[in-house]
């Protein structure tokens, strides 16, 4: 810009290069990698390539191409990272989905429970191209973020009556977390944690002053008043219930963590911490003392080779032979034996597939796939210039954060397994186009984050105005 | 707000970072513990996923692998002549894990093993399947094959060895079982092992008895009292008078300790003694020699460890804390006194070996699939129970025993044939069927090859010494027959 000599706003006009190129160089990769593996784990499974490889590959270029263009026009300054780590993520989950798929364990099991075996790679391919619909019209019709703001205190009844649903439908494995219409069945928790997010940003973004200081001291702590965090406390009061009563501890885990992280972000008092933190102490004991459902699994994670003595499940003792057996490099693509593991394989235990079939130096780098869509996302919220865009993309990586470290640490021993899904990567519908529209999300929030300012109006009357000026 | 949010932004990497960690420790750290897991049905599905090495007895497999169609297990163990054997490779089950030779080698049949790497590795450059190795055994097929059909229906158990070297000749245990009956993981399989369980079947065919049972050693054990009396300069002439009264009363008790049947034992020579297995004689040289002196000779010969064969044999008795009769029937081989047939072969070996005790051993090699050898068991001397004069001695006092005591029946003519007879009582005041024993062993110019034990759980009435020579003489006879016809072949 020529004109910028008599600039007199703050923000510079040159702004961070799009890096939009970056981004469709990386998707070739991401697109490239999954092909590789599932030509690998059907070489290892059959002595063949899969016959659905090139229709795979092409689905899968498509879904990255479509996500691409409409990145292109309608977010040209986003993050140019999360839509390839998604993609990449998304691609390796059906080659993993698609392995366990061929598991004759897996289908005799099925037989045996006399159900019939149905291959979960072409439902999720197909859950996947919604995901990416959707993510595709998140980026053309959200038109600014901040739009969101209007529907705060929409987002919490939504959140509510969705996390209400379930509750009068069956429930399967023992937690009632699904809604299921016909053969059609959704988790509404996937989504709630997106509205929920939508709500707090919302209503903190608003009542963060007050929140902040206009509250009274006590013992050291900062405790707002009533009327200010009230319904924060209602809601995620009522989440926390209902989840318990649904046996979803996972999904409670998660909201628990992004009220306090939330909080903690809008007030900038630590004291929310301390404060989160004694809530959550007081909660786990308290549900943990009439649910049996907590204890055993806590049980479970003390001693995982108990289950071999006393019955009961077995699965994280499978999870953690799986990951012992795979070792350092793994024992390749279709080479192992993770459908021990059972029903849940393909979509809880799926890091264990990772695991054993990619080693460690596999499972490291898909977390840290993962670390990277959190550390891009933290980014985004820092590089923000709206506090509601600040706590949103702060809200929704902390979340994503929260829900890969809860998923993963139960898989792998390191805390109570808890039953969620890994994003992207395990067989489900609605993890699948949740996670999509988180990131669609995020993206919009980074593009508006990093999209230069526009251009000052015309400077003719500059002199004018500071004449005005006293 | 940016505070609060580099924050957050370190408990994200917190939490990616405490993944990492544990996924460091448990798939680089635990990883071999996890992987080894004995509930890692992998290992399991490794260990048939190829065809297993073969346990090998003269140069001939006596174990096979056939395919299958399962799921898990590509491949399933068969034997030949699987009851014959089963003393010997244990089994290895798709369902009941393995055990003996089966599971002690288990790394070198699979082919897993650390030697093999280079194997293994060239396996793979070359795109061929992993093998696995061979286990060849010190065995002598003619020799367990007349073990096994001496016993025949009788339940009881051959130890035979290589008094030279230590080398495990024949064990035979019966009645027996077939470990292909239950190699496989169906719902057959299932059944035949549950037959086997020793609440089932009473006879308990799975229980090793050449290795894993001890039975009082009855007269048998007097080799090792006229041993100790030997070496402790009791006595040196196995000609002259000993100092025994008949009858003799048991220390501290008026029971006087019987001979069975009418036979001249007072003051009888060492070889009389023997030759007519006088319990006075032998009962008052255990009392004569004390607990202590007994004790240390018994240890010499092997009682009271277990032997590593590399498969586990119990440990025989000599118990350590008795009283003054109880050594006394001790001596005898009666009271706590136990020994397995494997033990009672050793003590046999020790004599025919002039006083030396080889340690016993059934793998003579481990071979690799490209039969290159990876280990070779060297014979290891174990112990020198008694000189060889001594030894020489109590070898002219067995010879004795079978030119003309007991054990006439385990004479092979031409060749130099030593013994000894027992009958062990069994059960509360005798009431129970005997255990007839006999231990031998054969000579010719360049040593013994041979020394072998047999015991049978009493199978019919018969009481006194003659049932050992009755009964189980013959089958000690001709598993020395054998050994010396594949001998002589050579």
């Amino acid at each position: 810009m020529s004109s910028s000599t008599t600039n007199t706003t703050t923000i510079s006009t040159a702004g961070p290069p799009s890096r939009r190129n970056t981004e469709l160089a990386m998707l070739v990769f991401a697109v490239i990698i999954p092909v590789f593996a599932y030509a690998n784990a059907g070489l290892a499974l059959s002595d063949e390539m899969p016959s659905g490889m090139l229709s795979y590959g092409i689905g899968l270029g498509l879904l990255a191409a479509v996500g691409h263009l409409v990145v292109r026009k309608f977010a040209p300054y986003a993050d140019p990272l999360m839509l390839p780590i998604a993609t990449l993520l998304n691609g390796l989950g059906l080659v993993l989905i698609w392995r366990l798929d061929q598991s004759k364990r897996l289908a005799q099991r099925a037989e045996n429970a006399g159900q019939v075996f149905a291959a979960s790679a072409p439902n999720q391919l197909i859950y996947s191209a919604l995901g990416v619909a959707l993510f595709v019209g998140v980026l053309i019709l959200l038109k600014d973020h901040r739009l969101l703001q209007r529907y705060t205190y929409i987002s919490m009844v939504v959140a509510l009556i969705l996390l209400i649903l379930p509750v009068f439908f069956p429930p399967r494995f023992g937690a009632r977390i699904w809604i299921s219409i016909g053969s059609f069945s959704i988790q509404p928790g996937e989504f709630a944690k997106i509205i929920i997010a939508v709500f707090f940003s919302g209503y903190l973004m608003v009542k963060r002053d007050a929140l902040a200081l206009a509250s009274r001291r006590f013992m050291g702590l900062y405790l707002p008043r009533g009327r200010d965090l009230g319904p924060i406390l209602v809601v995620w009061g009522m989440s926390i219930l209902i989840l318990v009563f649904e046996t979803d501890l996972g999904t409670s885990l998660l909201f628990f963590g992004l009220f306090v992280v939330m909080l903690y972000v809008a007030t900038e008092r630590t004291s929310w911490i301390v404060f989160g933190l004694l809530m959550s102490a007081v909660g786990a004991v308290g549900v943990a003392t009439f649910e049996p459902h907590v204890q055993q699994r806590v049980d479970a994670w003390l001693d995982p080779f108990a289950a071999f003595k006393t019955g009961g499940s077995d699965q994280i003792a499978q999870a953690m032979m799986a990951f012992g057996s795979g070792g350092v490099f793994g024992t390749g693509l279709g080479q192992g034996n993770s459908d021990l593991i059972g029903f849940a394989a393909n979509s809880d235990f799926i890091l264990a597939t990772v695991g054993e079939e990619l080693g460690l130096a596999g499972t490291m780098a898909i977390l840290l796939l993962y670390g990277l869509i959190v550390e891009r996302g933290v980014r985004t919220a820092l590089a923000a210039r709206d506090p509601f865009g600040k706590l949103l993309a702060i809200g929704l990586s902390a979340a994503f954060a929260i829900q890969v470290f809860v998923v993963a640490g139960g898989v792998m021993g390191l805390i109570p397994l808890t039953g969620m899904t890994m994003p992207f990567i395990a067989q489900g519908g609605s993890s699948v186009i949740a996670n999509w529209a988180l990131v669609a999300i995020l993206i919009k929030v980074s593009d508006t984050a990093r999209r230069p300012a526009p251009t000052p109006a015309p400077t003719t009357d500059a002199e004018m105005t500071q004449v005005v000026r006293p | 707000m940016n505070k609060p949010l580099r924050r957050i932004a370190i408990f994200c990497g917190l939490l990616v970072f405490a993944l990492l960690l544990r996924d460091n420790w448990i798939q680089y750290v635990q990883a071999d513990e996890l992987k080894n897991h004995d509930k890692n049905r992998r290992v399991l599905i490794a260990r048939y996923g190829q065809p297993r090495g073969n346990i090998i007895v003269d140069g001939q497999p006596i174990t096979g692998s056939v395919e299958t169609n399962g799921t898990d297990f590509k491949y399933k163990r068969t034997y030949k002549n699987g009851p014959m054997w089963a003393p010997v490779t244990g089994f290895a089950s798709q369902a009941y894990d393995a055990n003996q030779i089966e599971k002690l080698e288990d790394q070198i049949l699979t082919g897993n093993d650390d030697r093999l790497f280079f194997n293994r590795t060239i396996d793979m450059i070359t795109g061929k399947k992993q093998k696995g190795g061979d286990v060849i055994t010190t065995l002598n097929g003619k020799a367990q094959k007349a073990a096994f059909e001496g016993l025949g229906d009788k339940k009881g158990a051959v130890a035979a060895l290589d008094p030279r070297t230590g080398k495990i000749l024949a064990l035979a245990s019966t009645p027996s079982y077939d470990p292909s009956k239950f190699a496989g993981a169906s719902k057959k399989d299932e059944e035949a092992y549950n037959a086997l369980k020793p609440d089932v079947d009473k006879d308990d065919p799975m229980l090793n008895r050449a290795l894993r049972q001890t039975y009082p050693p009855g007269s048998t054990f007097k080799v090792v009292t006229a041993a100790a009396a030997l070496e402790n300069g009791k006595y040196t002439d196995i000609d002259g008078p000993t100092d025994s009264p008949d009858p003799w009363k048991l220390p501290l008790s008026t029971q006087p300790l019987p001979n069975e049947g009418d036979i001249p034992c007072k003051n009888a020579s060492l070889r009389q003694a023997l030759r007519f297995s006088c319990n006075t004689v032998f009962g008052k040289l255990g009392d004569d020699l004390g607990k202590d002196k007994m004790l240390e000779e018994a240890e010499k010969f092997g009682f009271n460890e277990e032997v590593f064969t590399p498969v586990r044999a119990d440990a025989s008795i000599y118990p350590e804390k008795m009283d003054q009769p109880g050594n006394a029937m001790s001596a005898i081989g009666q009271f706590d006194n136990r020994a397995t047939p494997l033990q009672m072969a050793m003590v046999a070996a020790a004599v025919a070996n002039d006083g030396k005790l080889m340690k016993p051993y059934m793998i003579d090699s481990l071979r690799a699939p490209n039969l290159n050898t990876i280990e070779q068991t060297d014979p290891e001397e174990m112990s020198q129970p008694l000189s060889s004069e001594n030894a020489q001695k109590l070898q002219s006092m067995m010879e004795t025993v079978v030119k003309e005591g007991t054990g006439t029946s385990a004479q092979i003519p031409g060749v130099t044939v030593g013994g000894k007879t027992g009958t062990a009582q069994h059960g509360v005041a005798n009431s129970k069927n005997p255990y007839a024993w006999f231990i031998s062993y054969a000579k010719g110019d360049d040593g013994s090859p041979v020394a072998v034990a047999v015991v049978i759980e009493g199978s019919d009435t018969l009481r006194g010494d003659i049932a050992g020579g009755k009964l189980a003489a013959p089958i000690a006879k001709s598993v020395m027959q054998a050994v010396l016809e594949t001998a002589s072949d050579k």
